[in-house]
């Protein structure tokens, strides 16, 4: 089932950029495109973000990559493969086991003029070098006066992979988004992935890169545009990704997939019920700044919000944009903002325990339909 | 004393003795801590240790001499280094003393750290230092910030939080930054100045073998205590600075008091020194009381980092003269320790040295400590005239690009480009 889209970017003031040209286009839904072969390119994430790393070395030689086995181990995911044979030892380091102290080297580097490129294997492992991102990253820029800046990049996998046990799947989004002085990103997509990244290598400022990775071996449509090298997406700005007009769903990173696998369900669903269900999915792309102007503009329109995260619930990125929406378009709701995260445990180990403590296309189901007043009182899991 | 170096290439084994105090023992004159009835107290006797032995010593080093007569060879300095020494000296010990003034006056605020007594480490080590080489140091850093050149006037006015100051207010006593003089901060989390002194030092190598900048030879120097050296961090960076042979100097301000924790009851090993062998690079103990020794011991060791030899690990036994902070009451340290640092004040030690070796006169140093007295007078004065920070400037300064889009290389914001929304804007 797929109909045509316009992709649009949200009131804010800016240029419109590159993609959001009121082109058209064509975007079948993800699981009906699979059977069509099109004439579009596919690629990884896992290859959109190498790529996005071997063309920000190759234009800019200041910037470097250093982490746990991302030079002769081509990258715990492989996400840097092939970096180490074409631009050496220096720039692509292998470190020790230390990400206090090498986060702590990469901050210093980029005070003193370097651009560098931390990579953590799993952003729960960033726990250990909380210190340096955000106290000698992210608040350098205010405590100097603007006189020292650092551009740097943290990056690596965030949030849940599969029966990797409480300590391996934690998602950070919640905790990096509310320190100002961070940006955060979460990409969804290939371009996601290329833009952003560029873009976060690109920017002056401490930026910590989200990405997840069961979505590394995804494959996704990829524009001509986005190949080009100097492709690179706005940082604070969200992408919709679905036109609709009854309910705002907001996901960033995998969730933005099982939003949309949800809307199909919801739409097929729609045919046979009395009114037809379409949903709103934005992808968030930017948990800081958070582009509160594109959602909100769209809570406008649809009256109903449902947010969808896989972190912690209390104090999540959720609970922001819920309490943005309610300062800024209460009058606007018709019904009240239906939140769905992960479940308040550490995460556990057993395949059945980890389905119920990760949202699931069946909860996001049950919350749009509890949103639009529907008949299930319940999510499908407990 | 004997030369700074020996050719000792030995560690000696420890062994403790009670007796015979007056061999200039290790960790200065502590023979006992002082006795708490409620407290279960570390070991009572005293750790005398041999005087510094060094490990892996250059060859440069090597063919020093030991200099008979006087404990400081009579060539150590002219008459120029000499005063430039005591008035840098100087300097950090009138603004550290004019800001307890003003501290108990109401003008300065929060947490302040002072350098008292501690001043030959700074001096000795930045007055050999070029503008571009870079300096981080913990909260207590002030003098630091001013031996590396920062004007007192803007130290001044930046700790008493107006716009005027070194980072416009923004950042405080223990957040000194400087990027004309390569002060890198001003760290409160003791630790946290290592990894990024570290990576300093990485850029310059990375400048040098990557960029080919030819003359890209900066030196970094990394100022901590006695209780950092207990922290993972430190090790972390001693490990990939010796593994990478960075060019930095690790400097060990060790005044033997972390607050109130006596560096012997929170160390297993107390001598900082040995844990650079360990790691592969050089570990020198000096007496940090005495800035001709802390002088010549750092000349040595930023030549060798800036010829990229690497690292060098040095401990330098130093004692503050204050307080932890000025909110500290100081009642676990004993006073007879305190007297006994009290007659190795370093200046008083460089003054006397140089007037008994005929390198000046009484009335010169007389009128260099006027000249600072002014210079500290003056730096009040501006602070207290400058400006509080409008409330605009509250929210400045979070990032180097707030709108998002990042900064192109001809320094314009992107989004301002009309190339870059249409995909043919360059990197």
């Amino acid at each position: 089932m797929w109909g045509i889209i316009r992709q649009k970017v949200g009131a804010g003031g800016f240029p419109v950029p590159i993609l959001e040209q009121s082109l058209p286009r064509l975007r079948p839904a993800v699981s009906a495109w699979r059977r069509y072969s099109s004439a579009a390119k596919e690629m990884t994430v896992r290859d959109a973000l190498n790529s996005a790393l071997d063309e920000e070395m190759s234009a800019d030689p200041k910037v470097f990559l250093m982490g746990e086995e991302v030079g002769e181990y081509q990258g715990a995911y492989k996400i840097s493969k092939g970096l180490l044979e074409k631009y050496g030892p220096d720039r692509v380091l292998d470190t020790p086991i230390t990400e206090a102290g090498f986060a702590g080297i990469g901050v210093g580097a980029a005070y003193y003029g370097l651009r560098p490129i931390v990579e953590f294997m799993t952003f729960n492992f960033s726990m250990q070098a909380i210190d340096h991102i955000i106290n000698s990253a992210a608040k350098s820029n205010y405590m100097s006066a603007g006189q020292i800046n650092v551009p740097i990049v943290f990056r690596g996998p965030n949030g849940a992979a599969a029966g990797v046990g409480a300590q391996h799947s934690q998602c950070y989004a919640a905790w990096f988004g509310a320190c100002p002085g961070l940006k955060v990103l979460a990409p969804y997509s290939s371009e996601d992935a290329r833009g952003l990244l560029k873009a976060a290598i690109r920017d002056p400022d401490p930026v910590v890169f989200l990405e997840n990775e069961l979505l590394y071996g995804e494959s996704f449509p990829i524009s001509a545009e986005a190949l080009d090298s100097s492709f690179c997406l706005p940082i604070g700005k969200a992408k919709i990704e679905r036109e609709g007009k009854d309910v705002t769903i907001t996901a960033f990173s995998k969730m933005v997939g099982y939003a949309l696998k949800a809307a199909e369900i919801l739409a097929k669903e729609g045919i046979s019920a009395e009114r037809f269900v379409t949903k709103q999915v934005i992808n968030l792309r930017s948990i800081r700044p958070l582009d509160t102007a594109t959602i909100n503009a769209s809570v406008r329109k649809t009256n109903r919000l449902v947010t969808v995260e896989e972190g912690f619930p209390q104090h999540g990125v959720g609970a922001e944009i819920c309490t943005s929406v309610i300062e800024e378009s209460f009058i606007y709701l018709d019904a009240p903002v239906e939140r769905i995260a992960g479940a308040d445990v550490p995460m556990p180990y057993a395949a059945n325990l980890e389905r119920m403590a990760v949202p699931q296309v069946e909860d996001i189901v049950c919350a749009v339909k509890r949103a639009c007043y529907r008949s299930v009182p319940m999510t499908a899991t407990a | 004393m004997s030369s700074a170096f020996s050719a000792i290439n030995t560690i000696q084994p420890l062994h403790r003795t009670i007796d015979n105090p007056s061999v200039s023992p290790f960790l200065g004159s502590t023979h006992k801590l002082r006795s708490f009835p409620a407290c279960n107290r570390a070991p009572s006797a005293s750790w005398i240790r041999r005087r510094f032995s060094i490990v892996a010593v250059s060859d440069v080093v090597k063919q020093q001499k030991t200099k008979s007569g006087s404990s400081l060879s009579n060539l150590l300095i002219t008459k120029e280094e000499g005063l430039e020494l005591y008035e840098d000296m100087v300097l950090g010990r009138s603004f550290e003393d004019m800001c307890a003034q003003m501290y108990y006056r109401g003008k300065m605020f929060g947490f302040v750290h002072l350098y008292n007594g501690q001043e030959a480490v700074s001096t000795g080590f930045i007055k050999l230092l070029t503008k571009e080489d870079c300096i981080v140091s913990t909260y207590r850093d002030h003098v630091h910030a001013l031996s590396k050149g920062v004007p007192a006037r803007q130290v001044m006015s930046e700790l008493f939080g107006k716009t005027t100051g070194c980072c416009r207010g923004q950042g405080g006593s223990m957040h000194m930054f400087s990027e004309e003089y390569n002060v890198l901060g001003g760290f409160a989390f003791i630790g946290e100045g290592i990894p990024v002194s570290t990576g300093a030092a990485f850029t310059s190598k990375y400048r040098r073998e990557v960029l080919k900048e030819a003359n890209s030879d900066q030196v970094t120097l990394a100022f901590f205590g006695d209780g950092t050296c207990n922290n993972g961090q430190f090790f972390e960076c001693l490990n990939m600075a010796a593994l990478w042979k960075l060019p930095i100097v690790f400097v060990v301000e060790n005044n033997l008091w972390a607050i109130g924790m006596s560096h012997l009851r929170a160390t297993s090993d107390p001598e900082i020194w040995k844990k650079g062998p360990a790691f592969g690079m050089p570990g020198v103990h000096i007496d940090g009381m005495d800035v001709l020794k802390v002088r010549e011991v750092a000349k040595e060791a930023v030549e060798r980092a800036r010829r990229g030899e690497g690292p060098t690990l040095i401990e330098c036994e130093t004692y503050r003269f204050r307080g932890h902070s000025l909110a500290d009451p100081d009642e676990l340290r004993d006073p007879a320790e305190k007297a006994h640092y009290a007659t190795r004040d370093p200046i008083a030690a460089l003054k006397k040295y140089m007037i008994e070796n005929k390198l000046v006169n009484e009335a010169e140093l007389k009128a260099i400590d006027k000249k600072i007295d002014e210079v500290v007078e003056d730096a009040v004065e501006f602070a207290d005239a400058s400006p509080h920070p409008v409330r605009s400037q509250l929210l400045e300064n979070v990032f180097a690009d707030p709108k998002g889009f990042g900064i192109g290389p001809d320094g314009r914001y992107r989004c301002e480009d009309p190339k870059f929304t249409e995909g043919t804007a360059h990197v």
